[in-house]
Order: C-alpha cells, then structure tokens, then sequence
C-alpha cells in the first residue's frame, strides 16, 4: 500500500479552514465559549481536545472493522472516555492550575460533538495515515480558534495576552469580555467575520 | 424548614442565577441548533428537563454506592457516559410504550440529548458540589428548567428576527450568538437576586 502524500496533506489542511469544527462547522461550541477567557486557557482547551481527538481517531481506524456497526456509537464514546479520563488525570498530575481554571470541561470532552462526529464521519471508513492526518487538522482547526478568542477576550478583558500585562494603568478593562456575554458575542462577530472573509476569496 | 428554604434557593439558583446554558455554557449545541421555532424549542427543553431529572437521581445513586463505595473515581466519565446513554435509551422505549402522542413529540430530540454536555456536565457537577440525593434532583429539574427557559427565549427571538434586515454575513449562527450575548447580559441582572 502506497501513501499517497497529496490526499494527506488534503486531509489535513481541510480542518484548518474549510471545515474548520467551530467556524464552519459549528461544532464543539460549549468548550469554545466556556473557556476561552484567557488565551492560556484556550490553548489548553484546544491541546487536550487535540490529543483526544487524534488518539481517538487512530485507535478507531485501526479496529474498526472489528467493531458491530449498531454498537458502534457506545463503542467509540467508550474509547474516548478513556482517553478524556487519561488527559484529565494528566493534566491534574503536571498542571494542577491549568486544570482547576477548566474544571469540568475537561471531562465534558467526552461528549464534545466534535469528537465524536469526526469517528463517525471520517475515522470509521478511511485508513490510519489519513484518519490521522484528519486528526491533527482537525486539532489544530480547533485550537487556532480557541487561541485567538481567548487572546481577542483576555486583551480587551484584562489588558493582558497570555498573563503578560500589555497595556499600562490607563486602561480600563472592559470586563463585559471575559464574563459569559462577551464570550457569546466575541465568537459571534468573529463568525461573521471569517464569513466575510470566507466570500471575498470565492 | 431550613432545608426546605435550601432547597427553593437552590432551584431559582440554577434556574436564573447559575443558568446552565447562558452562564455555565452547557448545551449550546441544541441551543443553536434546535431554536429556529418556538414549539420545537419547547418540545426539546421538555425532553432535556426529562432525561436531566432522570440524570441527577441515577448518577447520584451510581456515584455514592458504587464508585465511592468501592473507590473507583477513575470510572466516574465512562461511567456517567454509559449511564447517560442508556437512560435515552431506556426512556425513548418507555415514552414510545406508553404514551405514542409524546414520542411523536419527543421522538427525534431524544437520541440527540445522549451527547447534549448540558447532561453531562449535570452529572459531573453533583459530585463536585457535593449536593444530597434531594438537592441532585432539584438540581437536575432546575438546571432542565433553565434550559427550556433559554431555548424557549432565544427560539421566540429568532422567529421575530425572520423579517428583520440581518447584514448577510452575520445571518443564521452569528447573530445568534450575538443575541445570546445579549440575553446573558439581561441574565448577570439576577446575579444579585438571593446570596448563598
């Protein structure tokens, strides 16, 4: 079997726009909005989800043919349980402040739509190389998002990009940013904006 | 009498203060996706309340017998998952049995609460508050009520916003959660309504 590096490449670039999960998609949203309040925070978010997403696509495509197709859902939920469950303990172990800030949605990757869609989609009926591939595209879609909202929210919120103060006592943060509202209409407006761009270069 | 006050306090926290879709992010998926009408807004919300108080008592009970019983915290997420899935699952055949009208209703949002996170961060947040079999429950109901609230509202908006001049861009998910945003604003107002 010959790997054919042009349909890789296709497969991963596919997640970093065109199929981009949050941006296109629109998929995996509680996580985008619930921890994004600061760029560290989500580029963890989009790390762990990354990992799980990967690990999860490659075990899947690997034994998928062992696996009943009406049990199939209960199968790959199980299969990423553990690997949530690894992350969580993981991340509990060697960055105990990093996984206090995300708390729950750490676990909540168990169901994060993304994940599971994609096994669904794409992992249960192409080879390991390319489900990989899409995993790692997928991934990075995923986190570039997630960083970029979290670095827009904590700059206006906080006047601060990953923890480093940017802007000196003059400014005075627009909490409204980092609260729950700001992270609704931050993404929002982000949408419409990547839709834009998204038209020009049709 | 004291408990009893903890107990309303707790519901209308959950309801309008803790709001789990506008201020803990849970369930957002349903929440942009099922929300063009009102009607099939409300069957969804009444659906999750459903599976949501089902939730609360079962996973409270796996968690207090069996995983800390037995000291098994490592299962918690495969666990919760499993149970998850099968209460859908068990439910859909249930309402299917008995009442035809309401699985008529209900039918096709069922499967689709399996992985609706508003579920399952409903079951990893008992443990983590600490709360006793009553307090899930309410807990559970609150948090469902809370959802079919949102939904309900952002649904009623979004119909009205048919005939509003939308930019094309920002049509369909952004001005959505544009609006969202507006509605968490109006929500933080409740934040100074009881101190617990």
């Amino acid at each position: 079997m010959s790997i054919d590096f042009k349909e890789l490449i296709a497969d991963f670039k596919n997640g970093l726009w065109a199929e981009n999960p949050v941006i296109r998609l629109v998929i995996g949203m509680c996580p985008t909005l619930a921890v994004t309040n600061s760029a560290e925070n989500g580029l963890a978010m989009g790390l762990a989800t990354s990992f799980v997403l990967i690990m999860s696509e490659f075990v899947i495509s690997i034994i998928k043919k062992l696996i009943p197709a009406n049990v199939r859902i209960p199968s790959y939920i199980l299969i990423i349980a553990t690997f949530v469950t690894f992350t969580d303990y993981f991340l509990k172990a060697f960055f105990p402040g990093i996984a206090s800030s995300l708390s729950i949605f750490i676990p909540l990757i168990v169901v994060n739509c993304l994940i599971l869609g994609r096994q669904e989609a794409f992992a249960s009926k192409n080879p390991t190389h390319r489900a990989v591939a899409d995993g790692i595209g997928m991934g990075i879609g995923f986190t570039w998002v997630l960083t970029l909202l979290g670095m827009i929210r904590e700059f206006f919120g906080m006047g601060s990009m990953f923890g480093f103060q940017l802007l000196g006592e003059w400014y005075r943060p627009m909490v409204i940013m980092i609260l729950p509202a700001g992270a609704f209409i931050t993404l929002g407006i982000l949408v419409g904006i990547m839709n834009q761009i998204s038209r020009e270069g049709k | 009498m004291e408990e009893f006050t903890q107990i309303v306090l707790l519901f209308i926290s959950t309801v309008l203060i803790n709001n789990f879709v506008l201020i803990r992010f849970l369930g957002i998926c349903p929440f942009l996706g099922v929300s063009k009408q009102v009607e099939t807004a409300f069957s969804m919300g009444l659906a999750t309340t459903f599976v949501m108080t089902l939730t609360a008592a079962a996973t409270w009970m796996i968690n207090t017998f069996i995983l800390e019983a037995l000291n098994l915290p490592f299962l918690q997420y495969v666990s919760f998952i499993i149970v998850i899935a099968s209460l859908v699952q068990f439910v859909e055949m249930f309402i299917k049995k008995t009442s035809p009208v309401l699985y008529k209703a209900l039918g096709i949002f069922l499967p689709l609460i399996t992985t609706n996170c508003a579920i399952m961060g409903l079951a990893l947040l008992i443990p983590l508050n600490g709360y006793s079999f009553i307090a899930s429950v309410v807990f559970g109901f609150g948090a469902g009520v809370g959802f079919t609230l949102a939904i309900v509202l952002i649904a009623g908006l979004r119909e009205k916003l048919e005939f509003g001049d939308v930019p094309e861009v920002l049509k369909g998910v952004p001005v959505t959660l544009i609006i969202a945003g507006i509605m968490a604003m109006a929500f933080m107002g409740f934040s100074g309504l009881i101190s617990m």
